[in-house]
């Protein structure tokens, strides 16, 4: 049942079982909603009664959130994911179709500096979508992620793939972190 | 023939151009962590433009409904499904080291092993 592996900390995940959680059932009942496509009484309340059921059988540990929406943090983190995504996919595109050899690779590691499952899930998922960056590894217990890049030819570019992961995981934070944790994640990064 | 059809025929050949691309770099990467790169990236943002291509061919809410639906679940998966790929190529060792200029991964790895 425990999806723990061993470099993480042992007793540090959450209980899958934990009473009702009325997010998972909002968000279950409107992708039925969705899937349907059209709403109606039959519908929200046959919803409702799959994703009681599917909570039940499939129980997931609760997602701490202590944060607070910030609406021009969020604005922020969107459009520049549109932005990447769009350059990214010209680039990696760019590289599929070039002739001749094909630049190297690398595999990198980055020391996230939040120290919360949610905004490194959130970080790891917005660098996969970016085209360039994969994440191969995650250390949860440390916050580490390791990262393939694609086409780097120098050092130069190993350093700049890193200071653009940590700057995704920065426009997270300045989206979705509370006051408290964002003054924590930046006076971490003083030292660095 | 309206604006609307327009930009949805720019969208979908957006799109399919995309994912040709994607299709391309398939065949031509080198090793399979740069085969995900090309499966998993220009093949979202195509995919992407192919919906809205479509939404905006048939307006209709119920519809967009479910193509808002396929996006969502397109963006949860795709980084996910890569992720356990990656990892596990990785860990078998399916991976060319010839291809990678810095490789930081597998000193870690090793310094686990050894604890």
């Amino acid at each position: 049942m425990s999806t723990d592996t061993s470099n993480d900390l042992p007793g540090d995940v959450p209980s899958r079982r934990t009473g009702v959680q009325w997010p998972m059932l909002i968000g279950l009942t409107v992708v039925w909603v969705l899937l349907w496509g059209g709403l109606s009484v039959a519908n929200v309340v046959s919803g409702l009664v799959v994703a009681v059921i599917v909570t039940l059988v499939f129980p997931l540990p609760p997602i701490v959130f202590g944060g607070r929406l910030r609406v021009r943090g969020l604005a922020v983190l969107i459009g520049r994911f549109v932005v990447e995504l769009m350059v990214a996919s010209v680039q990696v595109a760019g590289q599929a179709l070039r002739l001749g050899r094909q630049p190297l690779n690398a595999v990198i590691e980055v020391d996230l500096r939040s120290h919360s499952d949610l905004y490194l899930t959130l970080t790891a998922e917005l660098l996969s979508l970016v085209p360039g960056s994969l994440v191969v590894e995650v250390r949860r217990s440390t916050s580490t992620l390791f990262l393939h890049v694609l086409g780097v030819r120098n050092e130069a570019d190993v350093e700049e793939a890193r200071r653009r992961a940590l700057l995704q995981e920065e426009r997270v934070m300045r989206a979705l972190a509370s006051d408290e944790e964002l003054a924590a994640y930046l006076s971490e990064g003083v030292g660095r | 023939m309206n604006w609307f059809d327009i930009v949805s025929a720019a969208c979908l050949l957006a799109g399919c151009a995309l994912s040709l691309i994607a299709a391309i770099g398939l065949i031509r990467f080198p090793d399979l962590l740069s085969r995900m790169h090309a499966g998993t990236k220009p093949q979202v943002l195509g995919l992407l433009f192919i919906l809205v291509g479509v939404g905006l061919r048939l307006r209709d809410w119920s519809d967009v409904g479910m193509l808002l639906a396929v996006a969502m679940f397109q963006l949860m998966t795709a980084p996910v499904a890569a992720h356990m790929v990656g990892r596990a190529a990785y860990r078998r060792g399916a991976v060319r080291r010839d291809t990678l200029l810095v490789d930081e991964l597998t000193p870690a790895l090793e310094a686990e092993n050894r604890d």
